[in-house]
């Protein structure tokens, strides 16, 4: 019996500007440990609010949403931060990393955050990382120097470095060119082998074909 | 480096723009570098005026001041204690008057065993004439007790040739101001004739001459001993119109001034009440530099806060990130208030010692030659508590430039910048 890892229950969302209108509509769904979910639908669609509100960085909603089996809706500012750092890793489109800091410390600053390791562990773990994601040469070059494909590699790294419980990725593919698609579609294929959880939102369907699921959402469903 | 996280970030924001980061520096050292030379000229120049305000102004001065007010009198002496009748006397005038202390020696006696007393000297004080030829120049003339009036202003440190106590060993000695022993073109052993107001006429030998750096003292001014005063004016022994106090705590002056004065019936001034337009500069000017210095500061916070807006405005993907990594908003409130503070306490220090070179370059500076006051250099007061204020003054105005920016940052929503 596999566990839930993540649950939502009638998720309803608005945008009120200009107008209001709803986004997501009564959007219900569970994600089981080790598995790998895509989130595929046109652009629009309310794919990546749902992400973001499963992500907790969005609080603006209606509904619950259960992670880990802590209802995280309604937690605390503080209470919500420490969560997301140690349950919840990024992968967003536009690599996202900090430009004044070398590609190792760009690894290294969640768990320095968490605050659950010593320094040195936090290095040496950051540099695991790098090296799986064969980025350990560039370590410690300005992640600003890095190219784009390089740089979305460090940042998974640094999804990883606290061990999440989930893997959120904003169209990890959708800023990169084919061959560094490629590397990165392996490194996904790789992370889900190794039974992470992953939630995915992709317009790529090669990407989405590699998962167990595909949630196709249209106007704010989950079509079944 | 193993410094916390958020401070780890501070420190490679404040160092990956160098140049903004020291020219936000810049602005809070010279904010508090004047700061620093401006409280300490100006405290300077106030325990300047102070201190030669003080060096001829006793602690407490109790004298007999003539009154105006007859009517009591008059009325009394001749219509008795009940009266029915209005009785209209316009300016009255006394037929004869004495200025001086009655019981002076008991006053005095007395004085002299009050435990807040450090010294107390009496006077015989008027206003005579020295000859020059036939030029009469006029001047007050002192009778004291050498001894005690020296213990009063400290006169010893003061002359310009001779010494105080030969007013004790010469008879009819006489000690003058600098200035009015080169008008009356006498010097040391010379002799000078003073004129009473009642035309007597006394010779007097010069025995010394003093130098306070104060017009009034020095050219209008001469000592000559208690007998010899009272001998010019024609008075008894017992006449004493003046007697003056050093106490050993001067802030007591004006509490205990009051109490004399209703004890002895006399009137008692004290050294704060007498030179209170003194007292009133020294307020001014104080006023007049915190307010020029808070300004100063506004303008440096001001730098701050415009520098810190935009660093943050240029940093909303990095905020949104480290929101999304799990830094909660005290957090980056924390990361971004941290860099205004650094600012302000490097530049605060660099300000104190800035302003502490400036003050001591001042205190060199040679004061323009002026022959009614004596001094050298620009008076510069190297008072501590000044830079503790000036360091205070720096992170309080930094960290209020500093917390609304970070505040604003803290805000940043993450979801709008992640989602491009």
């Amino acid at each position: 019996m596999q566990q839930n890892v993540l649950k939502a229950e009638k998720l309803n969302k608005y945008f009120h500007e200009p107008d209001t209108t709803q986004i997501l509509h009564d959007i219900s769904l569970s994600i089981q440990e080790g598995e790998f979910v895509s989130i595929m639908g046109k652009s629009g669609c309310g794919k990546s609010t749902l992400l973001y509100l499963l992500s907790t960085l969005d609080t603006a909603y209606e509904g619950i949403v259960i992670i880990n089996g802590v209802t995280v809706t309604g937690l605390n500012e503080n209470a919500m931060a420490r969560f997301r750092n140690e349950h919840i890793g990024f992968v967003f489109q536009f690599h996202f990393l900090l430009p004044e800091f070398t590609a190792l410390e760009n690894v290294m600053l969640p768990a320095l955050k968490l605050r659950k390791l010593e320094y040195q562990e936090v290095e040496q773990r950051a540099m695991e990382k790098l090296k799986q994601m064969d980025m350990h040469e560039h370590a410690h070059k300005l992640s600003g120097k890095l190219s784009g494909g390089q740089q979305q590699r460090v940042a998974i790294a640094r999804a990883l470095i606290n061990d999440p419980k989930i893997i959120m990725a904003d169209e990890p593919t959708g800023n990169l060119d084919s061959a560094n698609t490629t590397i990165i579609f392996n490194i996904f294929n790789q992370l889900a082998q190794e039974g992470n959880t992953i939630i995915a939102v992709t317009h790529d369907h090669d990407f989405a074909r590699k998962s167990n699921r595909i949630l196709e959402m249209a106007d704010g469903r989950i079509k079944t | 480096m193993k410094l916390p996280v958020n401070f780890k970030i501070m420190k490679v924001h404040l160092l990956s723009r160098k140049r903004q980061t020291i020219v936000a520096m810049l602005g809070v050292t010279f904010g508090i570098g004047m700061f620093i030379l401006m409280m300490s000229f100006m405290k300077g120049m106030n325990d300047f005026f102070e201190g030669i305000m003080l060096s001829v102004t006793p602690d407490i001065r109790i004298y007999n001041d003539y009154k105006t007010d007859y009517a009591s009198s008059v009325t009394k002496q001749f219509f008795g204690e009940k009266q029915n009748n209005w009785i209209i006397v316009r300016h009255p005038r006394p037929k004869q008057i004495n200025l001086n202390l009655k019981n002076a020696s008991g006053i005095i006696e007395d004085l002299r065993k009050l435990n807040e007393v450090h010294v107390v000297s009496p006077l015989v004080s008027a206003q005579i004439l020295f000859n020059y030829g036939p030029v009469q120049l006029g001047a007050s003339l002192d009778g004291v007790d050498i001894r005690e009036e020296d213990r009063l202003f400290g006169l010893t440190d003061k002359m310009a040739s001779g010494r105080p106590e030969n007013l004790l060993t010469a008879g009819n000695g006489i000690l003058l101001g600098y200035k009015l022993a080169n008008k009356l073109n006498v010097t040391t052993g010379d002799m000078v004739t003073a004129t009473a107001p009642s035309g007597a006429r006394l010779r007097f030998r010069v025995v010394g001459t003093y130098k306070f750096g104060i017009a009034t003292m020095d050219e209008y001014k001469a000592y000559v001993s208690i007998t010899s005063m009272q001998q010019l004016l024609g008075k008894s022994r017992d006449y004493i119109t003046d007697i003056r106090l050093k106490l050993k705590d001067m802030n007591e002056a004006a509490a205990l001034a009051p109490d004399l004065s209703r004890k002895y019936g006399y009137k008692a001034e004290d050294w704060e009440t007498v030179n209170a337009s003194v007292k009133a500069g020294n307020l001014i000017r104080d006023t007049f530099t915190y307010v020029l210095s808070f300004t100063l500061l506004l303008i440096a916070g001001f730098g701050i806060y415009n520098i810190m807006n935009m660093v943050i405005i240029g940093k909303m993907k990095d905020i949104a990130i480290l929101k999304a990594e799990g830094f909660a908003r005290k957090d980056i409130v924390q990361i971004f208030l941290s860099q205004s503070l650094i600012i302000g306490l490097i530049g605060a220090m660099a300000g104190l010692l800035l302003g502490f070179l400036l003050s001591y370059a001042l205190s060199k500076v040679p004061w323009p030659e002026d022959e009614w006051i004596i001094i050298k250099h620009f008076p510069v007061n190297f008072d501590t508590s000044y830079y503790v204020v000036g360091m205070i003054f720096g992170l309080l105005t930094t960290g209020l430039a500093g917390l609304l920016p970070a505040l604003k940052a803290s805000r940043v929503d993450p979801v709008t910048i992640l989602r491009g």
